[in-house]
């Protein structure tokens, strides 16, 4: 085991940061509070922050529609990210991009993405960019099941093998692209066997165990890191929400969110895994998830209490000079 | 001041920038060419020669030869802008940039807007517009208007050596998107060209004639056809003054309106197909703010609203010709306003 105490208890404090933001955002959105289209990473937290603890600040990565989970892991600021749901003048974008927009560039969090399949050509280029300037940095492109269908996608996989770039395609195959199943549209039998097209190592990774996700990560980043080029990484997770919040998930089996919020729930097993080989304490565990609740319910407040932009806002910031 | 062709004057505006700031790379497939072939690195310099001889001074790291996916080298582009360097990706013919359209239009076009002003984006797209090559539906459109229709992107359409030159220089220096759209049948023109850099700011129109009965306007290959015309018109009487924009956006409108507030008449000369392009735009626009001022109909003249044919006998009735604008200035002299 190579992460110490303090590295458990932050990657602990991380997946539960994002289940409780998305949570709370669930219940907020539910009762007409936040405007736009949200779209919830809720079951998928391992996979972001068993990447992103292998990343430094320097390290891009680009995100999906599915973007709060990724920007959280890579540690943007809660309290900016609830104001910007909100659509608050303080968002972090300034309540110009919303939940599908949130970027934090100094954190190296590249924005969440409306399009999918936009992110991978973009990672390629904050790649390009480390490899050009010999920064040792890597970039990291999230996508989902649906995304690993788009021809951006097989186009920039291609493009970072050829010049060998720093990347890590990281598939988080939550099953369903919206409504529809992975295993209809995805016409190989799993994700990973596309890593062989394009003459790249490709891994799957069971999505629930932080470990897993960490350990296949850091071989990836070492890879790259060390001028090996790029790594394709199949993450299997759980949606616990639908496509979109409203959706009423009506293509889904009786009963599977609930199974899989019993079984495979990677915070439960998570902190099963620590207490039991002794690393950390339910005490330990218990205190953090005191501090985070205490955290959400504070950005929330003042998300609801923050202003709105004001007309001097709307034409700003579409240029740098025109 | 030397005479160049309009290729070299581009050529050597990437020379100028790449040896100024080590942050500005090229990048596009056969941007060094022949990559893999025989050896020879520096071979093609991109499909028109462009950037011929930048590999050789500059080498891989800055000159990056890429794999035929349009939407991954603008993707990388516009993500290797985001993040410090200062990419010139080429595309060849404008017409590819439909399949990667999203790239353009989603990502780099709005980042600034959408991350609330946080980043910066300098990314400079060239590629190729225009007819008269006999090539055809595929490899012939003049794009401009849908790119100058996005808010966020900058779009620049030079028609001559030197401001080609100028303008590709500022395009490489700005901070913003930009779309640089080069008429294939200039890149043998020539004009005098200073050796040394300079930049031409956007969004100032260049007053290439001076006459007092009739503003035309004209972009990139047009400004010729715009100038013969003039021509034509002189020996019947009538001068012109010809305004090319330069760039759509930003567009200089003032220019255009102090001159129509002098003569009265507007004609527009746009290579683009006929709906919702550049000359649509500038008319309503000039009718919004300057209607007093006009004593005739606005013109446009452009082409019909059809694919560009192949045909040589098809493509010359395309576009327009000197004395099909000649014809429109005639036109709105003859019915002015109040005139019985």
């Amino acid at each position: 085991m190579q992460l110490s105490r303090e590295d458990l208890l932050l990657a602990y404090r991380r997946m539960r940061r994002i289940r409780d933001f998305e949570d709370r955002v669930h219940i907020e959105f539910a009762a007409g509070e936040m405007p736009g289209f949200v779209h919830l990473y809720a079951g998928e937290e391992a996979s972001a922050v068993g990447v992103c603890m292998n990343l430094t600040d320097e390290d891009m990565i680009s995100s999906t529609h599915r973007g709060h989970g990724h920007c959280l892991a890579k540690d943007t600021d809660v309290n900016g990210m609830m104001l910007e749901l909100y659509g608050r003048k303080d968002g972090i974008c300034g309540g110009k991009g919303g939940s599908m927009h949130i970027a934090d560039l100094s954190k190296g969090m590249m924005g969440a993405n409306g399009i999918v399949g936009g992110g991978p050509p973009l990672i390629c280029g904050a790649a390009l960019t480390a490899k050009t300037l010999g920064t040792g940095n890597v970039a990291v492109a999230f996508t989902g099941d649906g995304g690993s269908n788009q021809g951006t996608t097989f186009e920039a996989m291609n493009f970072a093998a050829v010049l060998k770039l720093p990347v890590i395609f990281v598939f988080e195959n939550n099953g369903y692209a919206e409504t529809t199943a992975s295993h209809w549209s995805v016409a190989c039998k799993d994700i990973v066997n596309r890593a062989q097209a394009f003459g790249m190592p490709g891994i799957s990774v069971e999505g629930t165990d932080f470990f897993a996700v960490w350990d296949a990560a850091r071989e990836a980043v070492a890879r790259a890191r060390a001028g090996g080029g790029p790594t394709l990484m199949e993450v299997k997770v759980p949606r616990f929400y639908g496509h979109f919040e409203g959706d009423a998930e009506t293509y889904r089996a009786e009963g599977e969110v609930a199974a899989l919020k019993r079984d495979h729930d990677c915070l439960k097993i998570f902190r099963r895994r620590v207490v039991e080989a002794g690393l950390l304490s339910d005490a330990d565990l218990d205190l953090v998830d005191a501090e985070v609740g205490d955290e959400i319910e504070a950005s929330v407040m003042l998300a609801k209490s923050s202003p709105m932009p004001g007309p001097e806002d709307l034409l700003t910031d579409v240029y740098v000079r025109y | 001041m030397p005479k160049k062709t309009f290729k070299q004057a581009l050529n050597e505006a990437h020379f100028h920038e790449m040896r100024r700031d080590p942050r500005v790379i090229v990048m596009g497939e056969d941007i060094s060419g022949g990559i893999g072939a025989s050896g020879e690195m520096d071979a093609w310099g991109g499909s028109e020669g462009v950037t011929k001889g930048l590999y050789t001074e500059f080498g891989e790291a800055r000159v990056v030869d890429t794999p035929l996916s349009e939407s991954a080298i603008i993707g990388a582009a516009v993500g290797a802008a985001t993040t410090g360097l200062r990419p010139v990706a080429d595309l060849m013919f404008a017409d590819f940039l439909g399949v990667c359209f999203d790239q353009i239009f989603n990502q780099a076009a709005k980042f600034r807007y959408m991350f609330g002003g946080k980043a910066v984006t300098p990314v400079v797209i060239r590629a190729m517009i225009g007819a008269g090559f006999r090539t055809a539906a595929q490899h012939s459109q003049c794009l401009y208007p849908i790119f100058t229709h996005i808010p966020g992107l900058k779009v620049v359409i030079p028609s001559n050596p030197y401001d080609a030159k100028g303008l590709l220089i500022q395009a490489i220096r700005d901070d913003d998107p930009v779309i640089f759209l080069e008429h294939k049948l200039l890149y043998g023109v020539t004009g005098e060209v200073p050796d040394g850099p300079y930049a031409i700011p956007f969004g100032e129109a260049k007053v290439l004639r001076d006459g007092g009965d009739v503003t035309i306007v004209a972009l990139a290959l047009m400004v010729q056809v715009a100038m013969d015309a003039a021509e034509l018109l002189s020996k019947r009487g009538i001068e012109a003054t010809v305004i090319d924009p330069r760039t759509t956006s930003p567009l200089d409108l003032d220019t255009i309106v102090e001159s129509v507030e002098e003569t009265g008449h507007l004609v527009i000369v746009d290579e683009s197909s006929p709906r919702c392009n550049i000359a649509t735009d500038i008319a309503a626009q000039v009718a919004d703010v300057a209607f007093h001022a006009l004593k005739g109909p606005i013109k446009m003249v452009t082409p019909p609203h059809t694919p560009v044919p192949f045909s040589p006998a098809l493509e010359d009735l395309y576009l327009p010709s000197a004395e099909k604008v000649a014809q429109a200035v005639e036109i709105s002299l003859r019915s002015r306003r109040g005139a019985a």
